[in-house]
């Protein structure tokens, strides 16, 4: 007796699942039953799974029966003809989608030659093993697995051709490769997943070298001309949004270059940028902490001593570009928003050309930084004049057994020569053979390896070279966003400490072990020094050790308890200051015991 | 020359061993009065320089020297399959900190069992192995079998293991029949067999007997599970798993001089506070030495002596060293903030701002280093 569940819910009861199940999977192959229908038997528990909810995570298998797989070369002739579509398959029984509760009862082959008589389906190609991402990888069986799943982990961080409608987009943050290119060693999924029209990624010249020792550890050294030609040049964009609120009592945001009586006004230079209406026209130049929306909002608290006649009684909230970005202005959008308020959306544009500290990698997770830009005279040649535009450390590959990579290299060179894109989908059976005959016929080396003279001397160099070309990525992780320095800056509001983190144009922490570090030196003064960013110096009272009262006009010091003005000025930090409030705040006396100074 | 008299008059000034040394090598290299000044004057200076100078904060040098390793034992402790030929004794990071915690029960308690110059070989060192591991009824036991008809116990003894211990069946039953007991142990042939004095005993009770019956102590000293005999350059000695030192130290053939307990509080208890003391010092410096780290024994020194300086142990962490410090800012700054504030408020605490931690919270200048003094002086010679 076996339970019967459907999505999970009771049913009832069957003295044969297996007819049940047998039952099912005849109906959907024939059409009589929804093809979203999932069945299991569960031998385990002896119930049958009935699945036909949503979120199920399917995959189309190859239906095989006594050990023929369904799908024959006629139908493979029809849909090259173009007679038959994936729908047709399915309809026709060929092909199933087959759910992961319901996989737990078949037997899969991987390919055509492996079906027996036990087998229930069939792949309908093995590199189906792979993710969206990993997929995109050529020649993946010739590495090591861990390599792909780097590889697959950084396609996801690759800048490229994201969209083609980006001008008429207002994304917050994007990036766009200028020249994307498709791969010259492609696979099949790429044609799948139509990344052929959004690429994301270079062809270029890569030589295996070691060259001046810059590119060392990972680094990689290009080709100053070649990036000059526009490899790696990419666009940031970002988009600030301005929004023109009510607030109670009638009164509203303005959106126009604030007047000067206006309370937190910037200099007259900060506005500059900005037309009549307040908002920058595009294709002006922006920089760091420019505005680009003047607007004014009125006080926050009305009616509370704020409020001074004969001036504007408005405070300044211009939207400024960030601290470290700039660029043009790319596009303005004038809008309104659900609530019916005014929006603008100024879109920013940002040229990134390569510098030194970008990161690049190849689809094998071989991720590097650029380490020197070197000018293309002084880059090796071959006798026919190419000069590599990157130049990759050979130390990079032993260790990580990337060898699809030096397939990549040659079946690159062969397509490039040929004029043909070259597909190293997995498990096809590639192998180096298949390069080194037509390399020979195109006329190199069919080890790859090139005749290189150095670009400074003109010497011919002792060893041959590999070169070839190879699929480059830029990855977003770029020094621009990253890059931050400090020496005086903002400071928190509660403890006048520096602020964190380098949006807030934040200091770099000086922490705990490093603090250790200081007096284990006995550094003692420097220690001190370090440390005095938050320094004060405060009145305390000699009599009842307490912070005394500082008057604004006089700036005579007077202790709240005594009343008296017998205080000592002294030097702490505002956090202990801090503590202190803290502590009397929670009725605890914190004294201070005050002596002269000497 | 007197070099004797030479050297004793340094006695303020430099220690015993120093003095030793330097007493050898004049005489050795046969100096004369104004060489020996010399040497002594030079001597005077290296020792000088060699010391720690007034205001080095040496506490957190030696706090840095062991943790800077220590982090490094926290992705290495792995685990040596089969070393020490059988007697598996936590080791790094784990034993560290076991040590300094000054856990009162550690985790694989062992001793180092050295011997008498009588029975420092092979066989000696065997045959006082054997005395010392504990032996129990089921260890030399092949095979038991609890007789439901009878209701009785038959064991079968194995012969070669009895031998093995020098004992015989007789030894057997009577160690058995020792004391107070429910059944009676006899010879049946080669096997025993425990009759219950209680005829109507349950088929369940008997077989908790027999399970008392088995775990009977034969031979050796309670709680040793394991004694596995090393040598090393000749000099025979004894690893054991589980720890008993009293009892230990009066077997025969073992030298109480030199045998010593892994666990530093059985040290304590059995020698007092300057073994354990040792006890930390070696076992610490042998723990991140093991790991093939390199540490100065001085900075384990000044840890030991922090724990015992009170002749009482004291850990190192909340509830030790750092639990008693006398600014309250510093207890506060170290782990439960709030109860060392409440406390030192109801008790109306004073703090005198004399260590670090609490002038690094006001920014003042840190008494270490150059922030030692604030004036100085150098009298004119």
């Amino acid at each position: 007796m076996s339970d019967v569940f459907l999505n999970g819910k009771f049913l009832g009861t069957t003295e044969d699942p297996k007819e049940i199940v047998e039952e099912v999977r005849e109906g959907r192959r024939e059409g009589k039953i929804p093809k979203e229908f999932n069945v299991r038997h569960n031998k385990d528990e002896d119930n049958i799974q009935i699945n036909t909810d949503t979120g199920r995570v399917r995959r189309p298998l190859v239906i095989v029966e006594d050990g023929d797989p369904k799908l024959k070369d006629k139908h493979i002739e029809k849909i090259d003809e173009g007679e038959m579509g994936w729908n047709d398959l399915i309809n026709e029984g060929i092909i199933e989608w087959i759910d992961a509760a319901e996989e737990e009862d078949l037997l899969v082959a991987t390919t055509e030659e492996e079906v027996t008589e036990k087998h229930t389906h069939m792949e309908i190609h093995p590199a189906s093993i792979l993710g969206i991402n990993a997929s995109l990888i050529p020649f993946p069986e010739y590495n090591r697995g861990d390599r792909i799943s780097y590889g697959a982990k950084m396609i996801g961080q690759t800048l490229g051709f994201y969209s083609a409608n980006y001008p008429l987009r207002a994304d917050t943050k994007s990036n766009l490769l200028a020249y994307s290119q498709t791969p010259l060693v492609t696979t099949q999924a790429e044609e799948a997943t139509e990344l052929n029209k959004h690429p994301a990624g270079q062809n270029v010249v890569v030589a295996l070298l070691s060259y001046k020792g810059f590119n060392i550890e990972d680094a990689l050294i290009m080709n100053q001309k070649s990036v000059e030609r526009g490899f790696g040049r990419s666009y940031f964009f970002r988009t600030y949004d301005a929004e023109k609120k009510r607030y109670s009592g009638g009164q509203e945001d303005e959106i126009k270059i604030p007047e000067k009586d206006v309370r937190g006004y910037r200099s007259e230079e900060a506005y500059s940028q900005l037309a009549e209406d307040g908002i920058v026209p595009p294709e002006v130049e922006v920089e760091g902490n420019d505005v680009i929306v003047g607007k004014t909002s009125p006080l926050r608290f009305m009616g509370t001593g704020d409020f001074v006649t004969g001036i504007q009684n408005r405070r300044e909230t211009s939207i400024t570009v960030r601290h470290g970005e700039g660029g043009v202005a790319d596009k303005v959008l004038l809008s309104e928003n659900e609530d019916g308020n005014k929006l603008v959306k100024v879109t920013l544009r940002e040229q990134r050309i390569p510098e030194l500290g970008d990161k690049f990698a190849t689809r094998y997770g071989q991720k590097g930084v650029l380490g020197l830009l070197e000018k293309e005279e002084n880059l090796p040649f071959t006798k026919d004049g190419i000069t590599p535009d990157v130049i990759l450390n050979p130390h990079a590959i032993p260790s990580r057994q990337t060898v699809g990579q030096m397939l990549e290299v040659l079946a690159g060179k062969t397509g490039a020569l040929e004029g043909k894109k070259v597909d190293g989908t997995a498990f096809t059976g590639k192998t180096n053979e298949d390069f080194k005959d037509k390399l020979k016929e195109l006329g190199f080396r069919s080890d790859g390896k090139e005749v290189l003279y150095n670009g400074e001397t003109g010497e011919k160099m002792e060893a041959e070279i590999f070169q070839g070309i190879v699929y480059y990525e830029k990855l977003e992780h770029m020094v621009s966003n990253k890059i931050h320095a400090r020496s005086r800056g903002p400071v928190t509001l509660l403890t006048k400490q520096p602020t964190e983190g380098r949006a807030k144009e934040g200091g770099l922490r000086l922490g705990e072990m490093e603090k250790d570090c200081f007096i284990a030196h006995g550094a003692s003064m420097t220690l001190k020094e370090r440390f005095s960013s938050d320094e004060v110096t405060l009145p305390v009272c000699k009599k009842c050790g307490i912070i005394a009262d500082e008057d604004e006009k006089t700036g005579k010091a007077m202790c709240p308890m005594c009343k008296e003005s017998d205080v000592e000025e002294v030097p702490m930090s505002y956090a202990f200051k801090l503590l202190l409030d803290e502590l009397k705040s929670m009725v605890i006396y914190p004294k201070l015991e005050v002596e002269e100074a000497v | 020359m007197d070099y004797k008299k030479m050297v004793d008059k340094l006695e303020e000034e430099l220690p015993e061993k120093v003095r030793n040394r330097l007493k050898e090598r004049m005489e050795e290299e046969d100096l004369n009065k104004e060489e020996a000044q010399k040497l002594i004057k030079n001597t005077k200076e290296s020792y000088k320089k060699a010391r720690f100078e007034a205001g080095e904060a040496f506490g957190v040098v030696a706090a840095q020297s062991i943790s800077e390793p220590a982090t490094q034992m926290t992705m290495r402790t792995y685990h040596v399959a089969g070393s020490a030929q059988g007697v598996e004794i936590t080791q790094g990071l784990p034993r560290l900190i076991e040590v300094v915690d000054a856990r009162k029960t550690i985790k694989t308690p062992s001793m180092d069992v050295y011997l008498e110059d009588d029975f420092n070989n092979e066989d000696g060192a065997k045959e006082v192995a054997k005395n010392i591991k504990e032996t129990k009824m089921g260890d030399v036991a092949s095979e038991d079998r609890v007789d439901l008809l009878n209701l009785s116990i038959e064991i079968d003894v194995n012969s070669k293991k009895l031998e093995g211990m020098d004992l015989d069946l007789e030894d057997v039953v009577g160690k058995l029949n020792k004391g107070r007991r429910k059944y009676e142990a006899e010879i049946e042939g080669e096997a025993i067999k425990i009759e219950p004095k209680d005829e109507d005993i349950s088929v369940r009770e008997l077989q908790r007997m027999k399970n008392k019956v088995m775990g009977k102590h034969l031979k050796g000293i309670k709680g040793i599970s394991q004694a596995v005999v090393t040598e090393k350059k000749g000099s025979w000695m004894i690893q054991t798993l589980g720890t008993n030192l009293k009892k230990v130290l009066g077997v025969e053939g073992v030298d109480p001089t030199k045998t010593v307990s892994g666990d530093p509080r059985e040290m304590q208890k059995v020698f007092g506070i300057e073994a354990y003391r040792n006890t930390i010092l070696k076992e610490g410096h042998k723990t991140i030495k093991e790991q093939g780290l390199d540490v100065d024994i001085r900075h384990m020194m000044l840890v030991a002596d922090m724990m015992t300086t009170d002749g009482e142990i004291k850990a190192i962490g909340r509830y030790g060293v750092a639990g008693e410090k006398g600014s309250v800012l510093a207890r506060a700054s170290f782990e439960v903030t709030v109860r060392h504030l409440t406390e030192a408020s109801i008790k109306g605490e004073t703090d005198e701002l004399n260590s670090t931690v609490e002038n690094v919270i006001i920014n003042q200048t840190v008494p270490v280093g150059t922030g030692m003094y604030e004036v100085s002086y150098e009298p004119k010679k």
